[in-house]
């Protein structure tokens, strides 16, 4: 069966080509109809070969489809690799995409854009396959590309709406900054190495020198901070929230947003060699985990406040990649997979219900109308925060116990996001879900629970929200860590835990009381005290205005990006284009008129002048010609 | 040579015709003499070919003037097609008249 692997990508391209083509003609529900039916072959298929990998003799086996580019020594194969961490991705982009596409069905319902949606999707998660199966850096890169190109027209979905549309390009062009960094770290592996192929690459990496690895692997991470949305170049996932509420679950949480994570974890080798590169990463990582959850406790667009939360989460995942903990990164992938995409899900139900309002302080008391919504992301709120028992308990609970191992600094920064995480998710929740109706009469009247194609997507994400963390139960509770133990074969730097079992108690008990502690302020501000969130023309303080502005961040690269671009090509276009080009051009042209205008003075019609013109020129050649 | 007569003899005839052909052409005004002028041009080359292809022994020459006599009998035709056409529009062939294209 591993074989077949590559079907996987296949069924999406397929359900996108038919989508693509003939999405106008057919109805909307066939058309939804194709679209899940392919990610659900491939997620079936994923299953299987997820398993069969398992029994894997080498723990990977690479199936090669067919020869790709080959010029003179330059050779890549289309390769695709089936080892534990692409197996591990496939069945987080195929199931969760699954969920997604069946919610999808029922919340773009009444859009005009049915099939064109469900087209993007099916091309987004092709790519995204793509992007985990590949076996060098060159079709990694393709997938890459891809799902930078996927989040842009989903971004822009709507794309009549010019505000919508500035997000998306804000996307891209974020993306291509990272992307360029991406590809010159690929450049820079096959002009050392000499090709891109995973094996041959990571089997050479101890041969180079320290600074070519290392160079590599901030170039690598460059790629990273764009896709997975890191200090400097994070601010196109707050906009990003302009597409449709799924495409936030499935693009802007769950999937896409993990590649850097993918990519890194992929590449760990040269991680594990570089030192340096390493602190980068955690050090970056840890900075924009505690940046964006400060971002996200004044926000009032609820979807808003779950993309600084995205943001901030993959700022943790990025802190445990620095620190080593590679396989305690995925699980954290994996489960935030499931309580992000579920908590977009139910912001999309909620915002479903309100008729399109994604304002926080005009929400209020919806937990009677909405009851599985409520329930659903009430778990998956707690399964964020870090109440013990719940997935994301254990996910940072390893992530933050290989930092306190690593640096104790690096680890008070990362609590202290993880509180900060609970707080403004439980901001979110009392001020959506309790006290009283704040919206207009027409929204209270129109408000009901939504249709079962979205509400059993967040049933079967709220149960894998609970219990997802049994795949990483600690080991120093004498549980078997699936995960950690999954993926140990591709990780270079082995990095078991060293801490004393108290010390590691101690943590766990410090996070848990931390977060009943955070979550229980929240519960006065928000709800014993009634709280609302102010008016953006209120009088606030000048901090917390600041934060409220997002540290005026998009301001600060106006000025310091935009604005000098801006005035560059004004002097370019009024000067270099202006003055130079238009004078060049446009000289050849009149030049060529004034010499024409004297020339035509001997055009006079007279045939018998053209005659003795012609003579004469004819005598004048043949005396050249003979007396020279 | 032919009857003794010297090649000079035939290259000056030529000579002679071609010239006077082309200051008809220069000169003329009247579209058919200029027309006559130029056949003149083309039967002085043709003599001047015949004759060197008879003092060469090779008929190459004469095989030429063929293609000439047949080129040109072609090109007749199109021309008086032409002035034809001219005279029934201006209602004159004098070459002077037909300076529309200045200006």
């Amino acid at each position: 069966m591993i074989k077949l692997v590559g079907l996987i990508p296949l069924f999406p391209l397929i359900g996108f080509l038919i989508n693509g083509f003939f999405g106008k003609k057919l109805s909307k529900s066939l058309s939804g109809f194709i679209a899940c039916s392919a990610i659900l072959a491939s997620f079936i298929l994923s299953v299987v070969i997820f398993i069969e990998a398992r029994h894997l003799p080498e723990h990977s086996q690479i199936v090669n489809l067919f020869s790709w580019i080959s010029a003179g020594t330059l050779n890549i194969p289309f390769e695709f690799v089936v080892d534990p961490l692409s197996t591990w991705f496939l069945l987080i982009i195929t199931g969760i995409g699954f969920l997604i596409h069946v919610y999808s069905t029922s919340y773009m319902h009444n859009d005009e854009g049915f099939s064109r949606f469900f087209t993007y999707l099916n091309l987004f998660v092709f790519f995204m396959l793509l992007l985990v199966l590949g076996n060098n850096f060159l079709i990694m890169f393709v997938g890459w590309e891809g799902v930078g190109l996927c989040s842009y027209l989903l971004i822009g979905f709507w794309f009549k709406n010019t505000e919508y549309n500035n997000a998306a390009r804000k996307a891209f062009i974020m993306n291509r900054i990272g992307d360029l960094g991406f590809l010159l770290g690929i450049l820079l592996i096959f002009v050392t190495f000499g090709s891109t192929s995973f094996d041959q690459v990571f089997s050479k990496a101890g041969t180079a020198e320290q600074g070519t690895i290392t160079a590599i692997a901030l170039l690598l991470f460059i790629g990273a901070m764009g896709k997975s949305a890191q200090i400097p170049l994070y601010t196109w996932l707050p906009d990003a929230m302009a597409g449709p509420t799924p495409v936030s679950a499935l693009i802007h949480a769950a999937t896409m947003v993990t590649a850097g994570i993918y990519m890194i974890t992929r590449a760990n080798v040269f991680y594990s060699i570089s030192e340096t590169a390493s602190a980068v990463v955690a050090v970056v990582g840890v900075a924009t985990a505690l940046f964006a959850a400060t971002i996200g406790l004044f926000q009032n667009d609820i979807k808003k406040i779950l993309a600084y939360s995205t943001v901030s989460q993959l700022g943790l995942m990025f802190l445990g990649l620095g620190v080593g903990a590679y396989s305690s990164s995925v699980f954290h992938v994996t489960t935030h997979a499931f309580f992000k995409a579920l908590l977009f899900l139910g912001a999309g139900s909620v915002i479903h219900a309100m008729g399109g309002e994604q304002d926080v302080r005009k929400m209020g008391g919806l937990k009677k109308a909405l009851p599985i919504t409520f329930i659903t992301m009430l778990l998956g709120t707690i399964a964020i925060s870090g109440v013990p028992g719940f997935s994301g308990f254990f996910s940072k609970d390893e992530i933050l116990a290989h930092t306190y191992e690593h640096s104790p600094t690096l680890w008070f920064f990362g609590m202290l996001t993880s509180m900060l995480t609970a707080f403004y998710m439980f901001r979110l929740m009392f001020l959506t879900f309790w006290g009283g109706f704040r919206g207009t009469k027409e929204q209270h009247h129109h408000l009901h629970e939504s249709p079962k194609a979205m509400t059993f997507p967040l049933i079967v994400l709220a149960i894998l929200s609970v219990l997802g963390g049994v795949i990483g139960l600690p080991h120093f509770w004498g549980f078997h860590n699936f995960i950690g133990d999954h993926l140990e074969p591709l990780i270079l730097r082995k990095n078991p835990s060293t801490l004393p079992h108290d010390t590691e108690w101690m943590l766990m008990g410090i996070a848990s009381v931390a977060a009943l502690a955070v979550i229980y302020v929240a519960y006065i501000i928000y709800r014993q005290r009634n709280i609302i969130p102010l008016n953006e023309n209120d009088k606030m303080p000048a901090l917390q205005k600041t934060i409220y502005h997002k540290y005026y961040v998009d301001e600060i690269y106006d000025a310091i990006v935009r604005k000098p671009l801006d005035a560059i090509s004004t002097m370019f276009y009024k000067f270099v284009d202006k003055q130079i080009i238009d004078g060049i051009v446009e000289g050849v042209g009149s030049s060529v008129k004034g010499i024409g205008s004297v020339v035509r003075l001997a055009q006079q019609g007279d045939i018998s002048f053209y005659i003795i013109t012609m003579m004469l020129g004819v005598i004048g050649i043949l005396l050249f010609t003979f007396l020279l | 040579m032919i009857n003794g007569i010297s090649i000079n003899y035939y290259i000056l005839l030529s000579a002679i015709l071609f010239i006077i052909g082309s200051i008809g052409v220069m000169a003329r005004r009247n579209s058919i003499i200029i027309f006559m002028c130029i056949e003149l041009m083309l039967n002085a080359v043709n003599l001047l070919l015949v004759a060197f292809s008879t003092l060469h022994n090779d008929a190459k020459g004469q095989v030429f003037v063929f293609f000439i006599m047949a080129v040109a009998a072609a090109e007749v035709a199109v021309g008086l097609a032409i002035l034809s056409m001219i005279y029934r529009n201006i209602k004159s062939i004098d070459t002077h008249l037909l300076s529309n294209l200045k200006n």
